[in-house]
């Protein structure tokens, strides 16, 4: 990715993006559905949208996920 | 235009109770909500499970954030005793649209992200008030062989921030993309919330990029050159 594409990427908004708040709420609801290999992103677009471009909550749920699978293994 | 955190693509919930039929979720929230020795050793099993999350997401940021040793194992047993409180003041809350044990891991890895950015002002890599802009090209991987072609594009972008944005947005900016600060650490320096942050930083994105279109620098649809 060179500079202007990065650029670009940082500063392009989605308006479906939910914010920190409800995708904080809702990450443990949203994590057991990727889990479990469901449609997560057709069903709560506005909260896949801010996981793209959050990078904390975004941290949280690859953390979330991976406790998940810690459990399973 | 729309802007992030009203509502206007409210995240929809999932009907009330429709994982309880998960038999170890039931059991969890029949155990923590009870009393006597079962609800202690449910308790007890339950904050070796936080103290394992933790210590693994721990080490996991820990490099980054230039934590090491025993601050480590801190940090981890704190987020899990903070995360268990919570846990089992609002086990009467939790409404089964997950299973037990995703909700309660949540809660320990925020406790951790707080953590996290609190430890960060120990040891600060820059104060919050550097502005050293040469960090600019950088951060975004522009190659200083190719000056030539984003010097205009940079220049613009800092006037921007200079012109187009509130004094709060510019500081958020600044902490964020020009000194590196995590914005759980800009949270606690503000006392602000983390959803309050991403939504000035959200807002200051936007215009941005409107500016810099309007100017020619980006491309409605595409970076200008990709």
């Amino acid at each position: 990715m060179n500079g202007w594409t990065a650029l670009d990427r940082f500063l392009r908004t989605d308006p479906r993006d939910v914010g920190c708040a409800e995708a904080m709420e809702m990450l443990h609801v949203y994590a057991d559905l990727v889990a479990a290999g469901e449609p997560a992103e057709q069903r709560y677009p506005g909260l896949a949208a801010h996981l793209r471009a959050c990078g904390p909550c975004s941290e949280d749920f690859d953390a979330l996920l991976a406790a998940i699978h810690a459990d399973r293994d | 235009m729309p802007v992030v955190g009203t509502r206007l693509d409210p995240v929809p919930r999932p009907a009330a109770g429709t994982a309880l039929t998960d038999a170890e979720t039931a059991e969890w929230v029949g155990l923590l909500a009870g009393a006597g020795p079962e609800r202690d050793a449910a308790v007890d099993r339950l904050h070796a499970m936080l103290v394992r999350i933790a210590r693994a997401e721990v080490a996991r940021r820990g490099p980054r954030l230039r934590i090491s040793g025993p601050e480590l194992d801190d940090i981890a047993h704190q987020a899990a005793a903070d995360a268990l409180l919570a846990i089992t003041g609002k086990i009467g809350q939790f409404r089964g649209e997950s299973r037990f044990t995703t909700w309660a891991y949540k809660f320990v890895i925020f406790e951790v992200s707080a953590k996290c950015g609190r430890h960060f002002w120990r040891r600060p890599a820059v104060p919050l008030d550097a502005e050293d802009w040469d960090r600019l090209p950088g951060r975004f991987g522009f190659e200083p062989e190719q000056e030539a072609e984003w010097r205009d594009l940079l220049a613009a972008l800092r006037r921007a921030v200079d012109t187009e944005l509130t004094p709060r947005q510019r500081q958020c900016f600044v902490a964020l993309v020009l000194n590196d600060v995590p914005l759980d650490a800009l949270v606690i320096e503000l006392s602000s919330s983390r959803n309050a942050i991403y939504k000035m930083v959200f807002d200051a994105r936007r215009k941005l990029r409107a500016a810099l279109t309007a100017a020619g620098h980006l491309g409605h649809d595409i970076p200008r050159r990709s």
